[in-house]
């Protein structure tokens, strides 16, 4: 994966978002504090929000280019995203979630339903009301749901930061199998520095819309993680 | 009661519901557009849409007695193309409770959409939804509850329309005789004690109608 954003820039209302970055690392951490643009990075790249200028590329497509008025749509962008809230359909169950955005599985049958809950080890959570689940096991249907849409990036907001440290060491190796089991690269918006040692690969520091740091999580985060 | 007054009441039932039936497509698509769309001059309509709610019904009433009569841009164009009368038939009174109930259902429906989470319209774009879908199998589902409530409460208003009704269908026995043109009717006459039953039933299915309005509307804000 290669995903590339060239001079992008979005005028918000306490400062500009502004990246010029290559992301191809398989887990790619972005941290900051509250406030610094994270949140909202994610969203220009799948296409959530609109950025003033430049362009995103990923693989050898356009996803958006502000000179040539190319904007692709999200739902033809095939990029996951798991927000902070998760977002579970809350009318519909377990099931009705991951089916929601499945594609073909594809010839290996990798992404099947029995497959991605088999993995997330939710096959006993099909039938039930999204509602009723608990904190983990909603993070790992949110996960499987992306997953089915057979994404070829995967966008992660925060998505444990409602968890207690002890569930959220249970939850890491979900995320690594995302990585290696059905081999979609993500990136994963945190501003928990603990997260980001056991998981990535790389990290960006971001702070108020511009990277400001880059590097592994022990030349990043070494003192503090 | 008589069985004229009960005809009465059936009449009010069905040209009531034909009413919401006939703005429940149109309420629903500006509602959405009011919650989820914006576009200079959104509040022209916004304001178009809650204009029944203001002006003198019996002015509404004239409006409509001008666009539907004969020589009116609408009831022209039905008289010509389809042989069909509105004013002073049974279509007049469907179409005053229509406006005049409109910005009820619009009012409801658009509190709805806009209390739907936008993170699940946006999930659902991400996991290849066109615009479409996402009304279909979020946005409308998720608001279906204050919808059904202002569907209730616009049939309960078009039951009880009386102003604009009188001035586009008149008040013709067995034809366009609503409760409440009834009711106006007999108390006209001196006959009080005629229009208490015909009273008695209007409140009883109005309670009902919005009672229940309401216990779906506070039920959807849970």
């Amino acid at each position: 994966m290669s995903l590339q954003l060239r001079e992008v820039r979005l005028k918000l209302p306490a400062f500009a978002v502004e990246i010029d970055s290559t992301f191809d690392r398989a887990i790619v951490g972005i941290f900051g504090p509250s406030g610094a643009g994270k949140t909202t990075l994610l969203e220009l790249i799948s296409g959530l929000r609109r950025p003033d200028a430049g362009r995103i590329l990923l693989d050898d497509g356009t996803l958006f280019d502000a000179s040539t008025a190319v904007n692709v749509r999200p739902r033809l962008r095939r990029i996951g995203y798991v927000p902070q809230d998760l977002a579970l359909f809350p009318h519909l169950n377990v099931r009705a979630n991951l089916i929601y955005g499945q594609r073909p599985a594809g010839e290996n049958g990798l992404f099947t339903l029995e497959h991605a809950a088999t993995v997330m080890e939710i096959e006993r959570l099909l039938d039930r009301d999204v509602t009723t689940l608990s904190g983990g096991e909603q993070q790992r249907v949110a996960f499987a749901r992306a997953i089915l849409s057979a994404p070829r990036l995967l966008l992660l907001d925060e998505p444990m930061s409602s968890l207690d440290s002890r569930l959220k060491q249970r939850l890491v190796p979900f995320l690594l199998r995302i990585r290696d089991e059905f081999h979609i690269p993500l990136i994963y918006v945190t501003h928990d520095s603990r997260e980001l040692s056991s998981l990535c690969d790389e990290v960006l520091l971001l702070h108020q819309g511009k990277i400001v740091g880059r590097g592994s999580p022990v030349e990043l985060l070494g003192a503090e993680t | 009661m008589t069985t004229e007054a009960w005809q009465v009441v059936f009449f009010t039932l069905e040209t009531s519901a034909l009413s919401t039936l006939l703005i429940l497509p149109f309420g629903i698509a500006i509602a959405w557009l009011l919650a989820r769309r914006d576009w200079p001059g959104k509040a022209v309509l916004e304001t178009l849409v809650m204009l029944p709610l203001f002006v003198p019904p019996v002015a509404t009433g004239l409006v409509l007695l001008m666009l539907f009569g004969r020589h009116g841009a609408l009831g022209r164009i039905l008289q010509d193309s389809f042989g069909i009368d509105v004013v002073f038939t049974w279509r007049a009174v469907v179409i005053a409770g229509a406006v005049m109930s409109f910005p009820l259902l619009v009012r409801s429906a658009q509190t709805a959409f806009q209390e739907v989470n936008r993170r699940f319209e946006d999930i659902a774009r991400t996991l290849g939804s066109n615009e479409r879908r996402v009304f279909r199998t979020i946005s409308f589902p998720l608001a279906g509850r204050g919808i059904v409530a202002g569907a209730v409460l616009a049939f309960a208003r078009a039951m009880g329309e009386f102003g604009a009704t009188a001035i586009v269908a008149g008040m013709i026995p067995r034809r366009t005789m609503t409760i409440s043109l009834a009711i106006y009717q007999n108390i006209q006459l001196g006959h009080d004690r005629a229009a208490l039953p015909l009273l008695v039933v209007s409140i009883v299915f109005v309670f009902i109608a919005v009672f229940f309005g309401q216990m779906i509307s506070r039920g959807s804000r849970r």
